[in-house]
């Protein structure tokens, strides 16, 4: 390994691979966020809809669940432009992320409603509290609790899988990595840096999920 | 005298088992009324129909003249929508074989959830009535603990307390002392007396046969879906007149 010429190649790269990295943050942030709105929904179906609802909302998310991410994103990417439906590569892909997201948390809120006792819910009910109320002070505290360590875990999941999206030319962190590649040559430095990278960032989520963890962990 | 639950032929089935067979039964305000009878006769699924967690096919309850539940349009009868069931539920209070306090919610926060909530009070008046609660069933010096750091006695108090301090009409005990370990029955019952002895209305369903014999104004023996027998506890006890209850007491524990 040449590590003179590796970080002499680093700094000049370093815009480029800073915009890499910005974009599999915004990819990742961007999947996270609008599937974990979309999977909150899902999981509410799951739980409380009505049996039609369940079942078309079941076979969604096993769907989805049972699909390699990687077919998912050439799916949103190829199928949906040839039904007249046209994104850039980056929106493809984070539609891609955003559905495989809502899928998990989906089952993953799904778990943790069913998980809690129906006592929970008669005893909310018996203090008058309205269904919406029941939930809103009673289950949802108690399921978020539940989902955290879950849910931090699928969103590194989304962290790795963001950089699928460079097959299909999003230039996120990896493909910026392997464009300085092929003009530097250096291969198993820079592969080995990107490594360290995408390490680093879910080390700091899982991180960052076990101190919210902890800071709202029932005491008993 | 005022009348403050009034049941009149209610039925419950649960799928193909007719669980309730036609009850009838009136509470004036201050009665204590034992519910007794063998496991699986109905006693649980009474206190749930009067606090509308189950629904029932036939009958009516009456809370304070009300009718609970259910509004007959005609000859066609409705379930009531969401918002008012959930007004009606508070006119009772219920406690659980099982407590079923919310684990993320301390004692006080318990106590505060309905009157807050349901009640809409403002944030100190609620909780210097769940204070005082808290106070009366013995659990002051531990309202700001978890229910995970409570034994099941003291959560048992708490939930009583939980109930009661949305000041209900009548209040249902189920099992109050079914799942605790028996040192720490005693404190419960006690509870559960003191309150009785302050003129609450409530409905006991209790396995505490001598219990349920110096606490009530009246206890209700129900076999298989029935009131089989019913009368002040002294007759019920000392002169049972039905074979069933005969049995029953000669199984029980004094
Ligand atoms: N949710 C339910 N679904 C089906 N059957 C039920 C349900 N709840 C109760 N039952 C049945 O209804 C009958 C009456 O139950 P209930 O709980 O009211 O009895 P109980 O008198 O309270 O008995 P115990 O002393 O054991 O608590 C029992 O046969 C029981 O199995
Ligand atoms: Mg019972």
């Amino acid at each position: 390994m040449n590590f003179t010429l590796f970080f002499a190649d680093l700094w000049t790269a370093r815009m480029n691979l800073l915009n890499g990295l910005g974009q599999t943050v915004l990819i990742s942030v961007g999947s996270v966020f609008l599937g974990t709105l979309l999977g909150v929904a899902v999981g509410l179906a799951l739980t409380y809809g009505h049996w039609l609802l369940r079942f078309v909302v079941r076979i969604y998310t096993d769907f989805l669940r049972g699909t390699p991410v990687f077919v998912l994103i050439l799916a949103c990417f190829y199928i949906l432009s040839v039904v007249g439906i046209d994104l850039s590569a980056f929106e493809a892909g984070v539609l891609a992320l955003t559905l495989f997201c809502s899928s998990h948390v989906g089952e993953i809120v799904r778990g943790a409603l069913s998980a809690i006792s129906k006592g929970q819910t008669e005893a909310a009910k018996s203090i008058g509290l309205t269904f919406r109320q029941s939930f809103v002070y009673v289950l949802m505290p108690q399921a978020l609790r539940q989902i955290l360590p879950t849910w931090v875990n699928t969103a590194t999941e989304i962290v790795k899988a963001s950089t699928l999206l460079s097959i299909i030319g999003v230039v996120e962190f990896l493909l910026a990595t392997q464009q300085v590649i092929s003009r530097t040559y250096l291969s198993l430095e820079f592969y080995l840096f990107a490594g360290v990278v995408y390490f680093l960032v879910n080390f700091a989520i899982e991180q960052a999920g076990r101190f919210v963890e902890r800071r709202i962990a029932i005491p008993n | 005298m005022t009348q403050v639950l009034k049941i009149t032929d209610l039925h419950k089935r649960f799928g193909d088992l007719e669980v309730l067979k036609g009850i009838d039964l009136t509470m004036q305000k201050g009665d204590v009324v034992s519910l007794i009878g063998s496991s699986g006769s109905g006693k649980t699924t009474v206190l749930r129909c009067i606090n509308l967690l189950e629904d029932f096919e036939r009958g009516t309850v009456e809370i304070a003249g009300e009718a609970i539940g259910y509004r007959h349009d005609g000859r066609k009868r409705r379930r009531l929508p969401e918002r008012q069931i959930a007004r009606q539920r508070a006119m009772t209070g219920m406690t659980f074989q099982q407590f079923n306090l919310f684990p993320h919610m301390t004692a006080l926060g318990n106590v505060m959830l309905g009157l807050l909530k349901t009640q809409k009070k403002p944030k100190e008046e609620a909780r210097s009535i769940a204070e005082s609660w808290l106070e009366r069933v013995g659990m002051a010096s531990r309202k700001d603990h978890y229910p995970g750091q409570l034994s099941g006695g003291q959560q048992q108090r708490v939930a009583i307390a939980r109930a009661i301090a949305m000041n209900p009409q009548l209040m249902l005990f189920d099992e109050v002392t079914s799942a605790l370990d028996p040192e720490l029955v005693t404190e419960v019952l006690a509870v559960v007396r003191d309150l009785a002895a302050d003129g609450m209305t409530m409905l006991i369903v209790t396995h505490e046969m001598r219990f349920a014999r110096d606490v009530s104004s009246r206890v209700v023996f129900m076999h298989e879906g029935r009131i089989h027998e019913e009368g002040p506890p002294d007759e019920l006890f000392g002169a049972p007149k039905t074979e069933r209850l005969q049995g029953f007491l000669a199984r029980s524990e004094f």
